[in-house]
């Protein structure tokens, strides 16, 4: 039985301990043994992505204490680990220990179809849902093609989310725009931001999505950010909910 | 714009794309525009089975170019000089609007007609040429356009872009005398081109840029889909061109791999409307050709930016950019907006345009897109570590960023942090939390806040 190091972003630890908890869930059902260590924290993104890489280093050493002793590490989110496994380079650039590290972390979907080959996942989810490509996952990640790159279409989300019963995925005029969440940018250029995310909001409406989903609850924060506000019919759920089995 | 009023002023494109978006309509609509642009150009690409292997010619060809720059232009100058044309270098924009006014007064040129050339459009040479008596005309139509207007371009292959039928209806009966209130496409493209033949007869001289330069020809390559560059450079004898100098490329055959990308690239079109060749003066006729550095030499020097001078100006960076297609070409208050305009402007004035590497959400996009694969989006990170590191990082924002590692580097603190931040989170009423300052609650709610972290339910789970 494999042993992972289950890897929280922070704010899923502190905001959506449901999605924490359903990441779990699920990887146990696919004979996984999940341990949390406790000492985690924060993988530095957001400090990172600010310019202040000496305020990042920290955490990146941090992290890599803390879950250098497991055998895989996975996280909910693809723009956490496209930090560990890309950004890390910069302060770890050749220490073995890094190099083992970034190559035994997975984004939770990429884990179970490329590590734990899974094909296809039992449950019933009778919904017309909008899958959210998150940049990172996508582009840093590649977890599915890209629309700007020409080649073979594939995504890894999206296989394991055409597996369940009665589920329909609907088809986007924009299939992988950014929403705007963006890290800091949010805040920093919040017209363009909310801007960006009413965008998407509005082409999923029109291909009829009644569940909102993606790989990273931080696109998922920002989105429902603005469906909350404006009380639209949409319900959010990060895919780790939906793949666990968890009601609308 | 002078050189010396953008060198002082600091950008704020936060506030400007904010500005950009009150007109809810008019940034949808430019959004839409500049997407179908996209649109256009995913179609021309994937009808290309070979798409992605020339998009990586491309980047060797450029990488080998920049790895022997100065080899290339000395024998780029030396086969056109052979050819018959005239070779400058400048160092600067000063220094190439210097060159182009003593070759212009030289030949007592009054009148000049350019086609685009974001070049000149870098160094401000049509107010420079405009102070010392020389009438510049702009002739491919959008930047005629937003010349009429008294405007920069606001996108590097469709300067107009910007503006919708009824505003350039109401430039061209200001300026042109076309009837008030029309906005038939065909009938003011008319008027336009009626208005610049009159313009091309009258010019003394022609000046275009230049897509590409050939080293082991001497030649170069303009793309255009009007004709004006071949309009502008047929009629009168003399024909300026100036170029950046990263423009270079190795050999004739490089060609098939640019020309095939850049159009497609641009607009979605196989190939440009004219790909006119050039080598050496015509018959009667002189070739000036000016190669320009301001800037590009310092930028070849920085291992983190050099892959920028890979850059085609195709302008599809643009078109693809979330936030380019929402905040529009004027927010960035620089030559070249959007995503690689964010990497060079910094690099032309770091604490003037330290907003731009962060009017993106790194979402990536444009490193894909990319004809000649430079990874925009990391350099852009890159960017916004080098103005970090010089000090020119926002006290407040650094401060919050200070505090953030404060706690996240003591576990017991972050849990605390996180404990105190929900419990608050919870009782305070909605109208505190909600307040002026709360620029994520403008146009947001936050998630309800939990009474307990996964942290906390992942060990009751376990008893």
């Amino acid at each position: 039985m494999p042993t992972v190091g289950l890897f929280i972003p922070c704010y899923v630890d502190q905001l959506y301990p449901h999605v924490g908890i359903a990441t779990v869930e699920l990887l146990e059902k696919c004979g996984v043994h999940v341990e949390f260590p406790t000492a985690q924290t924060c993988c530095g993104q957001p400090m990172a992505n600010t310019g202040c890489t000496e305020l990042a280093q920290p955490l990146a050493e941090k992290f890599l204490q803390v879950f250098a002793p497991y055998e895989y590490v996975v996280a909910p989110s693809g723009s956490c680990v496209a930090m560990v496994r890309h950004h890390y380079e910069e302060y770890f650039h050749g220490r073995p220990e890094y190099e083992a590290l970034r190559k035994k972390t997975f984004e939770l979907t990429e884990f179970l179809t490329d590590v734990l080959k899974i094909e296809k996942l039992p449950g019933r989810f009778p919904y017309r849902v909008g899958l959210h490509q998150s940049c990172h996952g996508l582009r840093e990640l590649r977890l599915a093609s890209s629309s700007e790159i020409v080649g073979k279409a594939f995504g890894k989300a999206e296989q394991l989310l055409k597996g369940l019963d009665g589920i329909e995925l609907v088809k986007l005029a924009r299939p992988d725009e950014c929403c705007g969440f963006g890290g800091t940018f949010a805040v920093n250029e919040e017209a363009v931001s909310c801007m960006m995310g009413e965008d998407r909001i509005h082409d999923h409406e029109k291909a009829g999505t009644q569940v909102l989903t993606a790989n990273d609850m931080s696109c998922l924060m920002h989105l429902e950010g603005l469906i909350r506000r404006q009380k639209k019919p949409i319900r959010v759920m990060h895919i780790a909910e939906i793949l666990a089995g968890r009601p609308v | 714009m002078s050189e010396t009023a953008a060198k002082q002023k600091k950008v704020d494109h936060p506030a400007r794309a904010a500005e950009f978006i009150q007109d809810k309509e008019r940034a949808r609509w430019h959004d839409n525009t500049l997407w179908f642009v996209r649109a256009k150009r995913d179609k021309m690409a994937q009808s290309l089975p070979e798409w992605e292997t020339l998009r990586e010619c491309a980047a060797q060809i450029k990488a080998n170019t920049m790895s022997r720059l100065a080899d290339y232009l000395e024998e780029f100058e030396a086969k056109a000089t052979k050819l018959g044309a005239k070779v400058h270098w400048a160092k600067d924009a000063a220094e190439h609007n210097e060159v182009v006014l003593s070759i212009l007064q030289g030949h007592g040129v009054k009148r000049l007609v350019k086609s685009k050339s974001m070049l000149t459009e870098e160094c401000h040479l049509n107010p420079f040429l405009e102070r010392h008596g020389i009438e510049v005309i702009d002739t491919d139509l959008g930047e005629r356009i937003v010349q009429l207007d008294n405007k920069p371009p606001s996108h590097i292959v469709l300067p107009a872009i910007h503006l919708k039928k009824e505003d350039i209806g109401q430039l061209f009966h200001e300026h042109l005398g076309t009837k008030e209130g029309a906005t038939d496409p065909q009938y003011l493209a008319e008027a336009a081109r009626q208005h610049l033949r009159d313009k091309f007869m009258q010019a003394d001289a022609g000046l275009t840029g230049v897509n590409f330069a050939v080293a082991e020809t001497g030649g170069f390559v303009i793309c255009t889909n009007e004709g004006n560059a071949d309009l502008g450079v047929s009629l009168p004898k003399l024909h300026i061109a100036c170029m950046g100098i990263e423009k270079i490329i190795p050999r004739t055959k490089d060609l098939g791999v640019f020309l095939r990308l850049l159009a497609r690239s641009a607009t979605g079109q196989p190939i440009t409307t004219y790909s006119s060749h050039f080598h050496g003066p015509r018959e009667g006729g002189e070739l000036h050709i000016v190669l320009v550095d301001n800037g590009r030499s310092k930028i070849l020097g920085s291992d983190d930016f050099r892959r920028s001078l890979n850059c085609i100006r195709c302008g599809a960076c643009m078109n693809t950019c979330p936030v380019y297609r929402r905040s529009g070409g004027y927010s960035y208050e620089s030559t070249v907006p959007g995503p690689i305009g964010s990497i060079l402007a910094p690099a032309r004035d770091e604490k003037a345009y330290a907003a731009l590497p962060s009017a993106c959400s790194l979402c990536g996009s444009c490193t894909d897109v990319c004809p000649v694969k430079i990874d925009i989006h990391h350099q852009l990170l890159t960017w916004r570590r080098e103005i970090a590191a010089h000090g020119n990082l926002a006290f407040s924002k650094r401060l919050s960023m200070q505090m953030a590692t404060f706690v996240f580097r003591r576990t017991w603190l972050y849990t605390l942090a996180g404990k105190l931040g929900r419990f608050f989170g919870r009782w305070t009423p909605r109208f505190l939390i909600y307040n002026p300052l709360n620029k994520w609650g403008k146009q947001r709610d936050l998630p309800p806040f939990p009474k307990r972290s996964f942290r906390e339910e992942f060990s009751r789970r376990k008893k």
